[in-house]
């Protein structure tokens, strides 16, 4: 028997007294039903939900503008010259900056691709927003590869206030949608706020490995 | 790492002198604790939460096989390799042969546990591959030749200026003027070091908060950013993980995470969650172009099935030992290996076996913290006192130990002289007492009183008490 049959015949020699089959059976059924558990939050109105992001996300450290699709260019601008850093930043080949003429401004230099930690700030697109904690979800791709999450001291996310849900489940249905049952983008994100630390004694200092900065622009329709 | 909790009693007296630790402890006992009651409270369903985070574990277990089965199906389907270790040496052995493989000479790790529990570090220095832990806590206890004292903040042992000694021993290359004040100024120092390693290094190595059997796809929870950077840049992204870290759907993995942070640091979620699936994908610009999970068993199948299996809920958030008094008390280098405080009491007999680490589950108090605050409900008393009783059965206490809990027996057995007993040893203590309300000595408890006072005892026996108020003996 190879070392994989062994420890399986282990464990369900260990685990039930019911019959394999009949618990294929339970199994099959809880991957069909998807059962949602508890969650936080009661709220149906969107303009509540997107308060809640809103709260959350600053609560866990980042920064938060909302502006229209046709400012989001202006608003990288704001941030990079408030902040002191050079007019340039790293993003995927992502077709949605397009629409927000990222780059077109002569003054913002915009390259695209992954990025090796020389790049000061980099720009992503979330795929959805989760109120509950103020979370960003990223998925990996072209578009939006990892490296622009973490390498960079400034990362920029721009999501629609449109793809802001309010429980984490949402980015299942998503995903499902997307990639079908079952699959996956290599990474996927949740990201909530800056990168810290606390392991010397105990004081949560910003800017561990991960960003020190990460400005979210909320981008409404 | 080499199992020293036989000399628990040793390590106990010289964790209670070391100045530095127990200066160190005060900041757990302030801040863990708050900081989860707060979470807790800030929203309405919190106790229903930690229901079917227990519910999703224990259906789980009970069908771990399958899930196994499911979550490995999934994980080749997208074209990650998975591979199956008995033993700790099984485990060490894949790895190896996946780095020869790769002719890997640097490996980055994001923290893990288990990896710790296999003692892999050692066995990359003897076959010549650097080891680099990224996690900062990690990595100051790595430089220190040490090992974690805490599941989720491993250098909690350590004070500032122990860390600054540290950092101005091993980076001689940097200034000797450099700002070195605040943990600001250290961690931007580790930072800058550590950048260069992760960019250079030949395989990542993460361990596994989740793995997801609906979609063969491992998940990490970290706030740094270290476990990301392990395994996004190198070309190879080697996953270690128990058994007993699969649940079935990415719904359950939601459930879970929404006790796991507020349990472990009181926040809502932790900085970064991670999912990953397999190698980088076709269109992919960043990621490992080989990805493997190395399931590791090393005795928790032996815990299935038994009076231990509530044990395998754990998700390691550390709650237990934020909470416990001995802990607090003695830090976790004391209990003697890997996994310290209330849940290292419990898993670690099960591992090691009781006869090499029994005297854990007896360094508790029994006070019922660790269970009141545990988010998956794990009964870690009752649990303890169940390895207590088989260090009882199997003859491994001291003889000293056995031949009181026998007589102690005896005399409970027979009330007439149970009642009798009391009766004196109340007028004893108050006699031993006299006038302070305190007795500073008492025989057979010289050890004990050494370091206490027992109070007078007020009113009379239990059951005298009881018949004042009408009560039947």
């Amino acid at each position: 028997m190879s070392m994989r049959d062994e420890i399986l015949a282990k464990v369900r020699g260990a685990v039930s007294s019911t019959p394999v089959e009949k618990r294929h059976m339970a199994v099959q059924q809880r991957m069909d039903e998807l059962e949602v558990g508890v969650q936080p939050y009661e709220i149906s109105k969107k303009a509540e939900m997107i308060d809640l992001f809103v709260q959350k996300a600053e609560a866990a450290a980042a920064t938060v503008v909302k502006c229209a699709a046709s400012k989001v260019e202006g608003e990288v601008l704001d941030y990079l010259r408030s902040n002191n850093l050079p007019l340039e930043i790293k993003t995927g080949e992502n077709p949605d900056l397009e629409r927000y003429k990222i780059g077109k401004h002569k003054l913002l230099s915009v390259e695209t691709g992954r990025t090796h930690g020389d790049d000061m700030v980099t720009i992503s697109t979330a795929a959805c927003g989760v109120a509950e904690t103020g979370t960003l979800a990223l998925t990996s791709g072209a578009d939006n590869p990892s490296s622009l999450n973490f390498l960079p001291e400034n990362h920029i996310v721009i999501l629609k206030q449109s793809d802001i849900a309010l429980h984490q489940e949402a980015v299942w249905e998503l995903l499902r949608e997307k990639y079908g049952k079952g699959g996956m983008p290599r990474t996927m994100n949740f990201i909530t706020g800056p990168s810290r630390s606390a392991d010397i004694e105990q004081t949560m200092i910003l800017g561990a490995h991960g960003p020190i900065r990460l400005h979210i622009i909320v981008v409404s329709n | 790492m080499k199992i020293t909790t036989p000399e628990f009693k040793k390590n106990a007296v010289e964790a209670l002198q070391d100045e530095q630790l127990q200066k160190a402890m005060r900041h757990v006992r302030g801040n863990f604790i708050k900081k989860r009651a707060d979470a807790a409270a800030a929203i309405d369903n919190f106790e229903a939460m930690r229901d079917r985070a227990r519910d999703i574990k224990n259906h789980t277990l009970d069908n771990l096989d399958i899930y196994l089965e499911k979550f490995e199906e999934r994980v080749q389907a997208q074209g990650g390799h998975v591979h199956w270790a008995a033993t700790a040496k099984d485990a060490r052995e894949i790895f190896l042969k996946i780095c020869q493989d790769k002719g890997a000479k640097s490996v980055t790790k994001g923290k893990s546990m288990i990896t710790e529990e296999i003692e892999l570090n050692d066995f990359m220095i003897e076959n010549d591959i650097e080891p680099v832990e990224t996690d900062l806590g990690e990595y100051i206890i790595q430089l220190r030749g040490e090992h974690p004292s805490h599941i989720i903040a491993p250098a909690v042992h350590l004070n500032m200026d122990q860390v600054r000694d540290e950092f101005r021993e091993h980076h001689t290359h940097l200034p000797e003027d450099r700002p070195m004040e605040d943990p600001q100024s250290l961690l931007t120092e580790a930072r800058g070091i550590l950048r260069q390693k992760f960019i250079n290094a030949d395989i990542g190595v993460t361990g596994a908060n989740f793995l997801i059997a609906e979609t063969g796809t491992s998940v990490i929870v970290t706030n740094e950013g270290n476990g990301d950077l392990t395994q996004i840049l190198p070309k190879v992204h080697v996953v270690f993980a128990s058994l007993e870290k699969v649940v079935p759907t990415l719904e359950d993995m939601s459930q879970i995470l929404r006790v796991l942070a507020r349990s472990a640091t009181g926040q809502e979620m932790s900085v970064y969650t991670t999912l990953s699936s397999g190698p980088k994908r076709q269109s992919d610009l960043d990621g490992p172009e080989e990805y493997h999970v190395i399931l590791l068993d090393n005795g928790r199948s032996s815990m299935l099935g038994t009076e231990f299996q509530e044990m395998l809920r754990c998700i390691r958030c550390g709650a237990c030992m934020n909470h416990c008094p001995v802990y607090h008390a003695l830090g976790g280098h004391a209990y003697g290996w890997v996994y310290p405080g209330p849940m290292g009491s419990v898993l670690s007999p099960g591992l090691t076996g009781v006869d090499k680490t029994g005297h854990m589950p007896n360094a508790s108090t029994f006070c019922g913290r660790c269970q009141e605050v545990c988010p998956v409900r794990i009964p870690l008393p009752k649990l303890m006192r169940n390895w207590r009783e088989k260090e009882f059965e199997q003859h491994l206490s001291p003889s000293s130990h056995r031949r009181n809990l026998k007589l102690w027996a005896w005399v409970t057995k027979r009330p007439g002289l149970y009642r009798l007993v009391t009766k004196v040893s109340r007028l004893g203590l108050s006699v031993m007492s006299g006038s302070k309300g305190y007795a500073s000595w008492l025989p057979l408890a010289g050890e004990w009183t050494k370091h206490r006072e027992m109070p007078q005892p007020e009113g009379g026996t239990f059951m005298s008490e009881w018949q004042k108020r009408g009560g039947k003996s």
